[in-house]
């Protein structure tokens, strides 16, 4: 079997704030390596390091120390627009607070990486519908956020993320704000696209229950991780 | 990359109906305020000279004395002029028009069980040229009113208003001290000088009949001039120096013991007063300007920082930073200009407007237009950018994580 290179691989990759006496790790030679289609969860208690390791991983944050490598590829040193490209093209982005833009249609919402990536007006609002059909929401293209329900603006988050076809979801709890059943209807969702799209995500979440849909799960405590597999 | 710009900044300035038009607003208050009031102050000095060109065209007032400023003295060594005096002028000097002498002295005017007082002056028929006044009713004096001193007289509208009301003054005989006269005209309404005298307040009589009955002499108090009007006034005046200078035998060296007023010279004094308000109008307009600046600003910041968090959305799903700037410089553009337009029509509407109702002329400036114009979109741009710029800036998880 040939060498196939992980699709993220974090090689000691540390986070440091703060300078010289004052300095704090948020992460501390940390290892993780990421198959593509995975499905994974990072658990771990607050300022243990788990969403600095998914900034990192999500390109909105460089580590200070130790190096990132997408598809075998060093991206560690790159810059602002270097990192957006990789956003834009390979990632897609579902938060614990939606992030949706207020006032601004369902459709609009989803449509908005693809106004970034240059795709046409036309095949533009097609990609949104059709990725809005995905998450259930064909009746509510022209509804804004503040007219959606909790798990409703969260599935149109999941459209947004999808919508630009990418390699990874990226989900800071996700299910955060939700109550526990339509917490298992966006899991559920999520495990579909990873499953159906070959679509890798990396969660980050403090519930178990949540956990439990994912593949490998990633246990975070001080900034490193204590415990890698299931 | 701009048309996706222009799409975007179309869709935030839609989404946020209110903050857009109160930065238009904004805008528009700024740019309103400046083209009103500059317009406004133009259109004042416009009228004020107009005025006081009413006074009389291309005149000049010869005075004996000397022209010195304070309260006058009365002191009886002047010598006035003659008649002789005034016919020298229009024997010897080139290109007069009219020679009008001119005697007063406030009376109190009597008819019926009426009474009001009122300046009487002794003139002749010169006095309509110069003054460039005409008859409402009635006829000027005749030859021979004037020659013999007949007594009739020529009322202001004042006067008429004051005595007769309503009544008609033609034929009428009014007292004036010790003898009365016959009303044989009505002069047209003059309304106030520019000064503040009321012009109508008048009763004008031959001159011979002023000297004889009222003044009790010969003497001519103010003999005033009118030019042609392609000649310069200034020239009439020189020689009309030269002329009084001979006739009252001053040598040479020694100083007029008479002076000479042209009209020019206040028209010029005014006219730099009223310069003096434009500019005081200007800078009202410009604070006007910079607190609508300020206003804009204001929005502007605020939408920033309320806008962070959206600037981090559009961050984190792959908007370069340059991409973010170009919408929210698209959309300072449009609303500033936006803005800027509709200030435009808005402030010569109001400057029109009020132009019309303060009876003043509508004066148009181009210049006042575009620097308003000009500014208050620069102010609109210059602060929807800057703020941006920074929030544009942050880590995308800084701009996120801002409330």
């Amino acid at each position: 079997m040939k060498t196939k290179s992980a699709l993220i691989e974090l090689r000691d990759v540390s986070k440091v704030y703060g300078h010289m006496s004052t300095a704090t790790y948020a992460l501390k030679n940390v290892n993780i390596k990421i198959q593509r289609g995975e499905f994974i969860a990072i658990m771990g208690p607050s300022g243990s390091g788990k969403s600095t390791c998914m900034n990192i991983i999500g390109c909105l944050d460089s580590p200070s120390d130790g190096s990132f490598l997408f598809e075998g590829l060093n991206v560690t040193g790159l810059n602002r627009n270097q990192r957006a490209v990789l956003r834009r093209n390979y990632l897609g982005f579902v938060f614990q607070g939606f992030n949706l833009l207020g006032r601004t249609s369902a459709l609009e919402n989803v449509e908005l990486p693809l106004i970034y990536k240059g795709v046409k007006a036309l095949e533009r609002k097609e990609m949104a519908t059709k990725a809005l059909e995905m998450v259930g929401l064909a009746d509510v293209l022209s509804h804004t956020p503040g007219e959606l329900s909790g798990g409703q603006q969260q599935r149109v988050a999941i459209a947004r993320a999808i919508v630009t076809q990418p390699l990874i979801l990226l989900a800071d709890e996700p299910t955060g704000n939700l109550d526990s059943k339509r917490s298992r209807e966006i899991m559920e969702l999520l495990k579909k696209f990873n499953k159906e799209k070959n679509i890798t995500i990396i969660m980050v979440t403090h519930e178990e229950e949540m956990a439990l849909y994912a593949d490998k799960i990633f246990r975070f405590k001080d900034g490193m991780i204590v415990e890698g597999e299931k | 990359m701009l048309w996706n710009a222009f799409v975007l900044a179309l869709r935030a300035i839609y989404r946020n109906m209110m903050r857009s038009i109160l930065t238009v607003l904004g805008v528009v208050i700024g740019v309103a305020s400046v083209i009103a009031m500059v317009f406004l102050g133009d259109g004042t000095t416009a009228y004020i000279t107009q005025n006081i060109s009413k006074l009389g065209s291309n005149m000049l007032i010869i005075l004996p004395g000397q022209d010195k400023s304070g309260p006058r003295t009365q002191d009886t060594s002047i010598k006035l002029f003659k008649i002789e005096d005034v016919e020298a002028i229009k024997r010897e000097i080139y290109g007069i028009k009219a020679v009008a002498p001119g005697a007063s002295k406030g009376v109190n005017a009597v008819y019926s069980n009426k009474n009001y007082s009122t300046s009487v002056e002794g003139r002749d028929n010169d006095y309509f040229i110069v003054k460039d006044w005409g008859l409402e009713d009635g006829r000027i004096f005749l030859p021979n009113e004037l020659k013999s001193g007949k007594a009739v007289c020529i009322i202001g509208q004042t006067v008429k208003k004051e005595l007769f009301g309503e009544q008609n003054a033609m034929g009428a005989n009014i007292r004036l001290e010790k003898f009365s006269c016959q009303i044989i005209g009505v002069l047209q309404t003059k309304g106030a000088s520019t000064f503040g005298l009321d012009q109508d307040n008048i009763i004008l009589v031959p001159l011979k009949m002023f000297q004889r009955r009222l003044s009790g002499n010969l003497d001519i108090p103010m003999i005033q001039v009118s030019a042609h009007d392609n000649i310069s006034t200034e020239e009439v005046k020189n020689n009309l120096l030269e002329l009084f200078r001979e006739r009252r035998r001053i040598r040479h060296g020694l100083e007029d013991d008479f002076y000479i007023r042209d009209l020019k010279d206040i028209i010029e004094t005014v006219g730099s007063t009223t310069k003096m308000l434009t500019l005081l109008l200007g800078a009202v307009a410009a604070i006007s300007l910079l607190v609508g600046g300020i206003g804009i600003m204001n929005i502007m910041l605020v939408s920033v920082t309320e806008r962070t968090r959206e600037i981090g959305i559009r961050l984190a799903i792959g908007a370069f930073e340059r991409e973010v700037l170009l919408q929210f410089l698209v959309e300072a553009i449009v609303l500033s200009s936006l803005g800027g337009i509709i200030g435009i029509f808005l402030g010569i509407s109001i400057a029109y407007f009020a132009a019309m109702s303060f009876e003043i002329p509508f004066i148009f400036n181009k210049e006042i237009v575009l620097i308003a114009f000009f500014f208050s979109t620069l102010v609109g741009v210059v602060f929807g950018y800057f703020p941006a710029r920074k929030a544009a800036r942050l880590d995308p998880i800084d701009a996120l994580r801002h409330e």
